[in-house]
This record gives structure tokens, sequence and C-alpha cells, in this order.
């Protein structure tokens, strides 16, 4: 396999690589002449900014963009004010900086989506330079102007920007500089000829990197890793210093030999890198200087953009796409010639095994002797993920898999998840998509932001296939991108609302964790509200819709929508826009025909708007409830005035209501209202508030039985109750004269037994014996026995010949009774008993 | 209890779980507002507060001193304040007044409101009209469920019923889907769902919806089914006296949350003594499930059996029993002591219900429930009404008679009313309004009427044209009809035969025979049938939207078959301890073991103390 190797170049102890990723598909006449170029990091999109080919005033420059392989995706002329730099965002967004300072923002294909201004500042001094920088902030911006002020924003989609302080000495644009972010800060680090200044948030320090040769007037390059952690300086003297980005360390420093001022220098790492280096850009020229100080050269015969990458740097040029990077150290074993790894020997003995030579077996008793099978195992499938071609990959894992068979217990997953992803990266790979991502960029970039990304480019079937394929929770895969296809079809302006409805539901159907309320907003931002309420009719969480609803002012649509969900939050959130969105009336209205809504309002009503309740009930005629609320809040005052105004409207209410009923009762109240007050004021009693009952029983304690006969004859109180009233009060009093008088005054209503109750109850059996005779025969026998006279009560019960009451009082006895009186009982109970 | 415990019943779940979630969460959040804080709590928040995290626990994580809301301007010196509240308006708007009133005085302080178990929309609202909303920080502490018992858990709020029932404020249905959707999470999957009334349905519907959102790690189901009732489908029971000891001792001492306080008459010196009423206490557990004849006679065989030397014989009087326990068994522990106070408290219920008035009033509530010389009981009622005996039982009696009745003739409606404000004053006008609207309390319409004849007439044609009838009938007066259910359900066992309390026959024996709970029954009768297939005119009657749903694990034999031998029980606007006894009962004759979730405990007080309007 030695043509393998033959694009790889010593460095030191490693080997670097240039692989081919793409001829490029665009046909540019002149290559990069003329042209802006700003290429996104993970195999991302180019932008080109193309200036007119004969200058006049009315001439646009084109701004085209193009996936990795070249392909177009978009272009346009450029209308707007001149441009001084291109960048990618972290989510494919294209930035275009003009030199006013205005930031305009692109999609992929072209579509513009905002814009904001670097401040005001800049727009007299103009912009000078501009750098796009990423971090885990998200994607920043820093520009110098034409007053040397740095001014910096860390994420443009939170936008914060910060004036950095003035840099000592600095006329016009510093020779060279840089972003850093270190230590949760975002830093510029400058160079003004042979000076080195380090400007935060607050102040601008000279720094000097250790060990920098003296012979340098001046810094004319400056390259930060795609970490932050190291910082290479080209110095007109031609040297490169290599150190640690804090500049505490000094790496290695390497001579070039070379004075011009690079075009481009960039740092070609990648993680645990054996030789890193850097990649330093001329004209025709293409240096890769590493740290041992040893130097592989390139020539170049076009004009050639870098890209620094999480694991190398891709060189992108007129016709060519490549990416150099150092040779991994799986690859590097399997690969070198002559190498006895143990990863090279199972590659050769499954070569021999193919060829069905007994050399394999050979080749695996080595490999077993040594017991690195295993290794060579994990070895073989590691350079699988580091080798561009498939074929490559295929003998790799094959090999991989060949070894597999000699072991028991070697765990699967690296093997399958490794084969999984290579087909992933294969297809992204593949010249129509344009992805050239390598193994350890996709595992750092993570599966989700891939998806993200094909999404992104409308690749939606590309996508789908996909998560199918790694089977990812339908949650986050195939369902996330139907969303995402769907918020894209309801922006097809040709389109009818009717048959974009019945795509979308039909593609998205069952779908889990679909929102249709997201892809409804969607097409409402596009000015599509009819396409909005039809696609909110897929949504079967009738809450998701409610929100939408509201903003698209459909707001009857939205409460009735609120009440299916049974979520009386969300029904109050409506209620409280409609009430501020319409007028009382219609809102009372609305309120009306929704009741759930209605009692809800009402609620809240009761405890902070007593006076929007009375309006509710008003607007609806409820007289009832109304006179309910008057008498509610009668009890609220505390002036008997306005409590019998209150009351007065009660009435009026529950007239209205034909509520004859409480209309009297009301009445009646503010009839004994104005007696109490009458009563309190002549007696200084306080009788005032006090139910009917209490009154009587008030007056009657108080000796006022002429007041309480008003009372009585007045309200029509019942006999019952007022001779029950009195006997208590009497009673209580223990007026007992006085109780005989009214037992005698007429036949009492409620008979006597309860005289008699009453009197025992205050221990006075000589009175109560009084009522005793009175009390109607049914009774006797419990009068008899409430006073204890045991014979009494025999007697009457015998009289009686009930059988109930003869045991009633037989269980009254106690062994001490009278025998004569026992047995004349059991007889009358067992003749009563017979009959 | 003396009934043998049938040995194929399945263990009950660990609940406790509930309250170390519940504790920790609150810890959590206590945490967010670092340093020294005064904590503020709702004054119904206390008790439960309690049961979950003791003083010394909310010390330990900085807590200084403790308030009640009270509603009043407040004393704190602290800096931090922090406010754990019922999302309720009242409360809401007094924290805003505490902010604006520091604000007015230059005071700074830092406040957290934590709203338990959720917050609403409206409270937020509130916070943000009166220009709080920045100056504190709410949090949710989402302590839906306090486990009362081994096989009761309670909601704690109250205010459902009357929110719920009265004034059609769904907002709770929510938070009893959450409260489920937590049983869910811990004890479930469910496999099977059983559900009457229109609020069970929509608190159903809401737990889906938060199952569909969430995920469900697979487990094995610790509880298999699920029954949900609203309390509106039957509201004779609650309104019935309870005669049994736990729901007795609910009656007259009122326990609240799962503890009660005795005062002096009971525990026979100075003070009053707060007591757990649980299943740790054991002689509780044996007595709470008897009716309250039977007590006695329990307290007695026990105290015998603990004073062996003392073998006294059965004709002890309480009195003596009494100084029996408290002077010779004293040096005996904890079991002696509780003996004593459920004596105490026997007794002093007996003082109490013993009394000619209460055994009046429980045959006026018989010949009720049996529609029996209804005239004599509405004389008995009026005449309840014009001693001006207890309002609320006045009350009570008045909403059973229109239950069990359908409604009162016009012409006593107006009288009882008018007798009723005469005694109690006129602004019980809003509490009729009130009952009237939830259907406690209304007036027979003239269709109505109908059923009184129906019953006449199916006493002269034979059963099966009875039934025909009586759908004929009921399809005209469609809503609740106790009457018809009554027969059709069996609820009120035949009265000719002596009903021995100490052998209970059917649930019936927690109203002394006369009565079979309806909720109760209902619960029976779906689980028997495995749904409501052939109960279709019984849910006709109570208008019951009625449903039951087999989980999507339904077939899955891996369940182990105890769980389906667990049955909870949500009862959405609280349940009473009769109704708890009867379930016992009842688990016991078919082998289930009922978890009764409730959204509180009630009794027929609370009920109607729910729809008094005053205060309001």
């Amino acid at each position: 396999m030695a043509f393998i190797t033959a694009n790889w170049n010593p460095l030191g102890e490693a080997f670097y690589r240039k692989i081919d990723l793409y001829d490029m598909g665009w046909s540019l006449r002149d290559g990069f002449k003329d042209c802006m170029v700003a290429a996104a990091p993970y195999g991302g999109p180019i932008a080109l900014l193309r200036q007119p080919q004969r200058p006049s005033p009315s001439a646009r420059p084109q701004l085209e963009i193009y996936t990795s392989s070249g392909a177009n995706m978009a272009s346009f002329p450029w209308k707007s004010g001149p441009v001084q730099q291109l960048g990618w965002t972290v989510c494919d967004d294209l930035l275009v900086i003009q030199e006013d300072g205005t930031v305009l923002i692109y999609d992929l294909f072209g579509a513009f989506k905002r814009h904001f201004s670097m401040g005001n500042e800049v727009v007299q001094n103009q912009v000078m330079e501009a750098k796009v920088f990423h971090s885990p902030y998200g994607t920043g911006i820093a520009i110098v102007t034409g007053a040397s002020r740095f001014t910096l924003a860390t994420n443009i989609d939170d936008l914060k920007l910060r004036r950095l302080p003035e840099v000592p000495g600095l006329q016009g644009a510093p020779t060279c500089w840089a972003v850093l972010t270190q230590d949760r800060q975002t830093k510029v680090l400058l160079a003004n000829g042979a000076d080195l200044y380090i400007l935060d948030n607050t102040s601008c320090t000279p720094v000097t990197p250790p060990g920098l040769s003296p012979q340098a007037c001046s810094i004319v390059n400056i390259a930060v890793s795609f970490s932050y952690k190291y910082l290479a300086l080209f110095t007109d003297s031609g040297h490169v210093w290599m150190g640690s980005s804090n500049l505490k360390d000094k790496l290695s420093e390497v001579e070039t030999k070379v004075r011009s001022t690079p075009k481009q220098m960039v740092w070609c790492r990648r993680p645990r890198s054996q030789q890193p280096s850097v990649v330093i850009m001329w004209d025709r020229l293409f240096l890769v200087a590493g740290e041992c100080q040893e130097i592989i050269q390139y020539t170049l015969d076009e004009e050639c953009v870098c890209v620094a990458e999480l694991d190398g740097v891709r060189i992108i040029g007129g016709s060519r796409h490549e990416l150099l990077q150092e040779v991994p150290s799986a690859c590097e074993d399997i690969f070198k010639i002559a190498s006895m790894a143990p990863g090279a020997l199972l590659l050769e003995a499954h070569k021999e095994y193919e060829k069905s030579s007994q050399k394999a077996d050979e080749y695996l008793r080595e490999i077993k002797e040594q017991s690195v099978l295993g290794e060579a195992v994990k070895q073989c499938v590691e350079a699988a993920g580091y080798e561009h071609e498939p074929e490559t990959q295929k003998t790799l894992l094959r090999a991989a898999s060949f070894g597999k068979c000699f072991l028991s217990n070697f765990p699967p997953e690296p093997f399958v998840s490794m084969c999984r992803d290579l087909r992933v990266l294969n297809a992204i790979r593949d010249y129509g998509v344009g992805i050239p991502l390598t193994h350890p960029q996709y595992k750092q970039m993570t599966m989700q932001v891939l998806i993200d990304r094909l999404v992104y480019r409308k690749l939606y079937p590309l996508a789908i296939e996909i998560c199918r394929y790694l089977k990812t929770p339908e949650y986050q895969g195939v369902s996330r991108v139907l969303k995402h296809w769907a918020c894209c079809k309801v922006q097809q302006k040709e389109e009818p609302d009717e048959s974009i409805a019945r795509a979308v539901s039909v593609k998205l159907g069952e779908a889990a964790g679909i929102s249709y309320s997201e892809i409804a907003a969607r097409a409402y931002e596009c000015g599509r509200t009819e396409l909005a309420i039809k696609l909110l009719e897929f949504e079967p969480r009738s809450g998701e819709q409610v929100p939408l609803l509201l903003k698209m002012k459909r707001s009857q649509l939205a409460l009735s929508k609120a009440i299916e969900s049974g979520d009386t939050d969300l029904v109050y959130t409506v209620v409280t826009y409609l009430k501020n969105e319409m007028n009382r009336g219609d809102f009372f209205m609305t309120l009306r025909n929704q009741p759930v809504a209605l009692s809800l309002y009402r609620q809240f009503c009761k405890h902070q708007e007593q006076e929007t309740l009375k309006d509710l009930f008003n607007q609806d005629d409820d007289h009832h409830e109304l006179g309910n609320y008057y008498v509610k809040a009668s009890y609220k005052e505390s002036k008997l005035e306005a409590r019998l105004s209150l009351l007065q409207s009660a009435v009026d209410e529950y007239n209205k209501a034909k509520n004859e009923f409480a209309a009297k009762a009301t009445e009646d109240e503010m009839k004994l209202l104005r007696f109490q007050r009458r009563v309190d004021e002549e007696k200084g009693e306080a009788l005032l508030g006090l139910s009917l009952h209490d009154t009587l029983h008030s007056l009657l304690s108080a000796n006022y039985h002429k007041q309480a006969e008003q009372l009585y004859r007045d309200f029509r109180v019942p006999d019952k109750r007022y001779w029950w009233l009195k006997l208590t009060a009497l009673s209580e009093k223990e007026d007992w004269e006085e109780l005989e008088k009214f037992a005698k005054s007429k036949k009492s209503p409620i008979g006597y037994l309860p005289f008699v109750e009453v009197c025992v109850k205050r221990h006075n059996k000589y009175e109560a014996k009084k009522y005793v005779s009175k009390v109607t025969p049914e009774q006797k026998v419990k009068a008899h026995l409430a006073i204890g006279d045991l014979d009494g009560a025999a007697e009457a019960a015998i009289e009686r010949r009930s059988e109930g009451e003869i045991s009633t009082v037989l269980a009254r006895c106690s062994p001490s009774t009278d025998r004569a009186l026992l047995e004349r009982l059991n007889r009358a109970r067992s003749t009563a008993a017979k009959k | 209890m003396a009934h043998s415990v049938r040995r194929d019943a399945p263990e009950l779940p660990d609940f406790s779980l509930l309250k170390r979630l519940a504790r920790d969460q609150l810890i959590f959040l206590l945490e967010q507002l670092p340093g020294m804080k005064d904590l503020f709590i709702e004054s119904d928040l206390m008790s439960p507060l309690d049961r979950i995290a003791n003083v010394t626990t909310l010390k330990e994580h900085e807590v200084d001193k403790l308030y009640k809301v009270e509603y009043k301007s407040i004393v704190s010196t602290s800096d931090q304040l922090c406010f754990l509240i019922r999302p309720r308006i009242k409360t809401v708007k007094w924290i805003c007044d505490v902010v604006n009133a520091d604000k007015a005085i230059g005071k700074f302080r830092r406040y957290k409101v934590i709203f338990c178990p959720q917050k609403f929309y409206a409270c937020e609202n509130l916070l943000e009209e009166q220009g709080v909303i920045g100056d504190l920080t709410t949090d949710e502490w989402s302590f839906y469920l306090l486990p009362l018992d081994d096989d009761i858990i309670s909601l704690e709020l109250p205010e459902f019923f009357r929110d719920n029932f009265l004034e059609g404020d769904q907002r709770w249905v929510r938070t009893a889907g959450s409260a489920l959707h937590l049983l869910h999470t811990l004890y479930g999957p469910f496999s099977k769902v059983y559900g009457i009334g229109r609020c069970s349905k929509m608190a159903y519907e809401s737990w889906r919806e938060q199952v569909k959102e969430g995920e469900q790690r697979p487990r094995q189901a610790d509880i298999g089914n699920v029954f949900l009732i609203d309390r509106d489908v039957d509201l004779v029971t609650p309104l019935c006296s309870q005669v049994v000891y736990e729901g007795l001792v609910d009656d007259i001492f009122r326990i609240k949350c799962g503890c009660v306080e005795f005062g002096p008459d009971v525990t026979s010196s100075d003070k009053s003594i707060k007591v757990m009423l649980n299943s740790q206490d054991k002689v509780f557990n044996e007595i709470r499930n008897e009716h309250f004849s039977q007590v006695f006679g329990f307290l007695s065989q026990k105290a015998r059996n603990l004073q062996t030397a003392y073998d006294t014989r059965s004709g002890m009087d309480i009195q003596q029993m009494k100084t029996f326990v408290s002077e010779k068994l004293k040096g005996l522990k904890q079991e002696h002591r509780l003996l004593s106070l459920h004596i105490g408290a026997s007794e002093s219920m007996m003082k109490k219900k013993t009394k000619q008035d209460f055994q009046d009033m429980l045959k006026t509530e018989h010949s009720l429930l049996e529609g029996f010389e209804i005239r004599e009981c509405i004389s008995y009622i009026e005449e309840h009404i014009n001693r001006q005996a207890s309002m609320l039982e006045s009350m009570r009696l008045l909403c059973l008679l229109s239950l069990t009745e359908n409604g009162l003739l016009p012409k006593d409606y107006r009288s009882l009313k008018a007798q009723y404000l005469q005694s109690y004053g006129v602004d019980h006008l809003l509490t009729f309004s009130n009952l009237k609207q939830l259907g406690l309390l209304v007036e027979q319409q003239p269709g109505e009427t109908l059923t009184v004849m129906e019953s006449r007439v199916g006493k002269l044609v034979n059963d099966k044209t009875a039934g025909k009838l009586t759908d004929a009938f009921s399809s005209l007066a469609k809503k609740s009809n106790f009457r018809a259910l009554s027969k059709r359900l069996n609820l009120v066992p035949k009265s000719d035969e002596e009903y021995d309390l100490r052998v209970p026959r059917d649930m019936a024996y927690i109203f002394s025979g006369a009565y079979v709970p309806l909720s109760c029954k209902l619960i029976e009768q779906a689980l028997e049938r495995d749904g409501w297939t052939g109960l279709e005119e019984v849910t006709r009657m109570i208008n019951g939207q009625e449903f039951v749903v087999t989980g999507s694990n339904g077939s899955d034999t891996r369940v182990k078959s105890d769980a389906q031998q667990i049955i909870l029980v949500m009862f959405l606007g609280g349940c009473t301890y009769s109704e708890i006894s009867a379930l016992r009962f009842l688990g016991r004759e078919k082998g289930y073991k009922f978890v009764v979730v409730t959204t509180a405990i009630t009794n027929s007080a609370r009920l109607l103390e729910s729809m008094l309007d005053r205060h309001a």
C-alpha cells in the first residue's frame, strides 16, 4: 500500500499529508483575484465578494455563496455600502461587515435576515479592519476604527458592544492583531511595530513574548490556534515564534528565511498533536513550519485561502480544495513503510487471507504471540476514521473485523459506531452535499448540530435518512427535521394555503413531538394568517394554540381553545388579554358565551374588582346575583343608613328577578334593623344585627315583653317558635311565676312536655310536676320519667298499653325498684304484646 | 380490628417517599435564598408543613423566625423574607402590600414567594399589576400530596369543593391531574382507570396530557387501578351523621391533618393533648372503623387483655373502666395512655351522642334516607330550626331532605327557609342561593313530583313494570334522583331485620345499617363489573360522565397481580372518614386494598361551612 504514503511529508518525527477533498465545481475565471473570501470552519460554506471586472460607477460587486465543493447556493449583486469583511457565524449565517460599521446577516441562500450596527463612533471613523471570531459564547465581531479604537461584540445574538481602551502610541491600524479568548474573557492582542499589547475591557498592557529573537523590528502577523491555547508570531526578520497564548511559554522559534509579509498564517494542529506546526502562505509559497524547526515547502500554482480546523488546515484554491494535516499516529503506525505495529501486521494478515495465503496465519500468530490483537483491531478501527477514501476505510475495517474473529471478548461498540459514523461522513462528504467533515470534527460538532446544518441547507431527505439510520429518537431526530421542513414549506408563497396545509399534515402525520403551533407561528410570520389557522387545527394540544391565536388577534378562537385545554391559567391569560383589548360591552358579551371563562373572571372580580362584578351582573340582567351582591355589600357597611340603602337596592333587584321570597326576606331584615335601632336607642340594648330569633330572645330575657309581642306580631313569628323562645327565656331566668302564667295564657302549641323538660334541666322538679298533668297522653310516660317519677310513668304506660313504652320504663328500673311495680309492668307488657 | 385480614391482601406501597420528595424540594427552594431569612407561612399550610419538615429542619436551612400569614403589616427585622403560600389572590395582594410598604419607607429586602403546590397566572399577573414582580422571585413547591396514613393521601385543598362545584372555577383540576401524574410516575403505570363525574374526566385528561409531555420510565407497577369520583356525584353521604369511630371523632373534635386535639374533658386534666390518629396508634387502629356502639366493647376488651392481674368482669361501667385504666395501667407506656385517651374521647362522645336528641336526629336521618314519614321529618326539622339548635345541623337536615326528596315542595321550601332566616339571620339568603346553585337545597320542579308518584305506582305494580316505569320517570327528571338510585343500587337495606353491628354484613354498617354510601357502592359496582356496563341507568341518573380506560400496558403480563388488587380511589372535592371505613370494609371483603386520595378530608360541617358566604 505504498501509494497511501505517497503524499506524506516528514516533519520532525511526524508526517504531514495533503488530502484532496474536491475539485471545485465553480468556474472562477481569475481565481480569487479581486475577491474577498470567507470560508466557515467545519466544512462550512464559502462566501465570495467579487469586485466588478471593469470598475464603473454603476457596476456592483457580486456576492456569491458556495458549498465546500464549489456548488453555487446563492449569487446576487451587492447593493449596500462598501464591504470591509465577510465572516460566518457558528450557525452558518453570513456576516457582512460594512465600512460604516453596519453588520448585515444573510442566510446560506442569500436571504437577508437582519442587521445591526457596531456603534455610533464607527459611523464617523469607519471600520479599518474587522475580524469575526468564534468562542463558547457564540460568534463575535471585533473591529478597529479609523481612530485606532477597538470595539468588541462577544455574541452577536446577544449584542453588547464593548469599546476597548485606547492603545498608547497607536496611529492608524496596528501592524497586525488577533482576538483571544482567555479566562472567560475576550481580549485583543495587537502588534504595533515591535510592541505587543494585550487589550482587555479595562486596560492596555504591553507584553513581551519570552525568547523572541532580538533581530526583529516588527511583528507582522499573528496567528491564534483553533483552541485559543497557542500563539504564533511572524516577524519581519522571517522568524516564526510559537508559544502559549498567555505568552508565558515559548515552544519554538523557526527561521523561514522569507522576509516578506505573509498573506496568511494559521496553526495546523490536531488533538494530541505530536508535531504541531504553523502554516504560512505567501502568493506562491506555502510553508509548514514545525515546532522541530523543520520546514516543508510547497509551491502554489494559484491563489489560495487557508481555513484553520480542529485537526488541520483546509486550503481552498480556485480549482482545488485540500486538507493539510499531521498524519494521525494510528495511520502512521499502520501505513508507515516497514511498520511492525500491531495494526500494520493485522492489515497484512488480512491481505494474505484475502489471497488465501497461509501467510495470514503466520502474521496472525505473530500478533497473538505478542498478545496485541486487541490493540491491532483498535488501531485499524481508529485509522479507518482518519481515512478519507472509502476504499481505504473498507480495507481497514475489514482487517479489523477479521482480527475481531480471533478475540473472544472484544467490545463490538467501537467497531459498529465507527462503521455508522463513516457511512454518515461519506454521505455528507459527497460532492453534491459538500461538507468535508473529518471524524474528529464530526465528534466535536455532534450529530445534532450536523442535522441542524443539513436542515439549514434544506437537505431534508438526507437529514431524515441519517436520523433513521442512526436511530435517533424521533423527538430529536425525524420530527425535528420534519418541523423545519414544514416551516420552510409554509414560506413557499406561490403554493395555495390549502395544498400546503395538506402536504404538511400528510408528511408530518403522527410523528412524535411535532409542534404544529411552531409551524403555524412561522406561517403567520410570513403573513399567512389563514394558513396558520389551518395548521393550528392539526395541533393536538389545544393549549399550544392559544398564544399564537392571540397574536393573530383571533381572540374568540383562542378563548375556546384555552377552555378546551382545561388549563385555567391559559383561560385567564386570554381573559386578561381580552379585557385590555376589547371594550367592556364586547368583553362581557364574549364572556357570557363562555361559562368557564366567566366564572374564572367572576372569581377574580370577587377578590379584586367588586365594582366590575356588579357591572357584569348588570350586563347579564342577572338581578338575582345583583341582589346577592348588594346583600353581601351591606354586611361590609358599618353605617346603618348606608346598609339600609344597599338592602333597598337588593330588594329592588330581587323584585326585578321575581324572587319574592328574597325580596320579602330582605324587606323584613330592613324592618328588623330599624326596629333594633329604635330599641337600642330607647333602651340601650345592643340588638343591631342580631337575627329575629336572637332579638326576641334578648328582648324576652331583658323583660321587654311588650316589644317582643310587637315583633312577634309584626313578623308573623310562628306560634311554636314564640312559645319555645319565651319558654327558654323564662326558664333561663328561672322566672317560674311568669312561666306558669305563660303556660296558662292559652293552649300551648308545643305541648307541655317542653315545660317539664326545661324545669328539669334547671333542676326544679317541683315546678316540673305542675306541668306533667297537662302533657298529652302520648308524652305522659316521657314526662314522668323526666321528673324521675317511675310509678307515674308505669301507671301511664300501663294505661296506654303500649309495649314500647312499658319497655322504656322497665329499662329505667334498677334492682332497687319495687318488685310489685316490676311485676305489674311485666304483666302489662305481655298482655300488650299479645294484642 | 377484630376482622381477620384476608391472607391474599397485597401490601400497600410506601407513601412516605412523597414526604421525602416534598421535603427535599422545600429545602432546595429555601437554599435558593441563601442566608438567614424569616419565613411566612399561610395558616392552612402550617399543619401540612409540620408533617413534612419540623422547625429544626427549617432552622438548619437558615430560617430565622417563623410567622403565620395574618394579613397584617409585618414586624420582621430580617432583610430576607420568604413566603410560603397557597396561590390565592388575597395572600398575594397582602405580599404586594408588604413589599410596597417597604418600598415606601425605603427599606431594602429580598423577597421570595413560594407557591404551593403551583402558581397561577392570576397571581403573577397581580404581582405585575402591583408593580412588585421585579422585586421578588417566585417559585413553586410542588407539594401535591400529603400522606396522612398508610392508605390516606390528601391534597389538603379544602377550597377545591367550593371553587370547583359552586363557583365553576376549574383551576384546581390541573392540580389534581398533576397529583395523579406524580402518583403515576412513582407508583404506576396504572393499567385501568375508572371515573365518574365531569371533574374526574377533566382531571383524567389533564393527567394524560402530562403523561404525553413527559417520559415514563418503564417500571413495575405498585398500584394497578385508579378510580376517580367527583364529590357532587354523591352529596348525600357526606351529609349524614357519622357513627363510625374515626368519623365521629372528626365530627366532634375535628381532625386536622391526621391530628386531633383532645380538650380537658377528654384528657381529664387541665390541658389539651394533641394526638396523631393513624395506624401507628395501635388502639385507634383497631377501633377506627368500628361502629360507635361497638367501640366500648373493644376498648374494654383491650383493657382486659392488657390488665392480666385484674381480670375484672364485664360489668364495668365507663367510669370504673376509666379509673381502672388511668390508675392501674398508667405505667404501661403508650398503648395505655392512648387507651385512656380513646376511652376519654368515647366517654365524651357518649355524653353527647347518646342523648335523646341525637337519637332522634339519627332516626330522622334514617327516615329521610328510607323516604319514610317525610312529614314527621319536616316537623322535626322545623322544630330544630325553631329552637335554634345548631345552625349547621339544621342546614344539614334541610339539605338531606332536599337531596333525598329531589327538592322540597314549594310551600315547604319557602316556609322552612323563612324560619331558618328568622333563626340564624337573613344573611343566609346568600347561603341558600349557593345551596340552590349546587343543587343541595332546591325547590321541586313540577315535573319532578312525578318521582313521588312513581314510587307509589312502583309499589302497586310488579317489579318488571316498575323498572320500566322508573326508566320512564327518571328520563323525565334527569337530575339527581336519590330515591330511584337507592332502589336500583339497593342502598337502603330492608329495615325489618335487625342489623348486627358487631358482624357487619355490608358497607351499610357505617351508618348503623341504614344506608350504604352511594359513592362506595358505585366503586364496588364498577369494580365488580369491570366497567360501567349494566349501570347505564344509574349513571344517567347521576348525570355522571362516567368513563373507563384501559392503559397501554393493560395487557402487560409482567404487571404484578398484587398491583391489580391495589386500587387508588381519588375523591375530587373531599371524602369523609366514614367512606374510608366503608372502603376498608369492602377491601377486606373482596381482597382489595384501597388507597384513598382526596382533595381534603371533609364532613358535613366542613362541607356546609364552605357554602356560607358571609365573609367571602
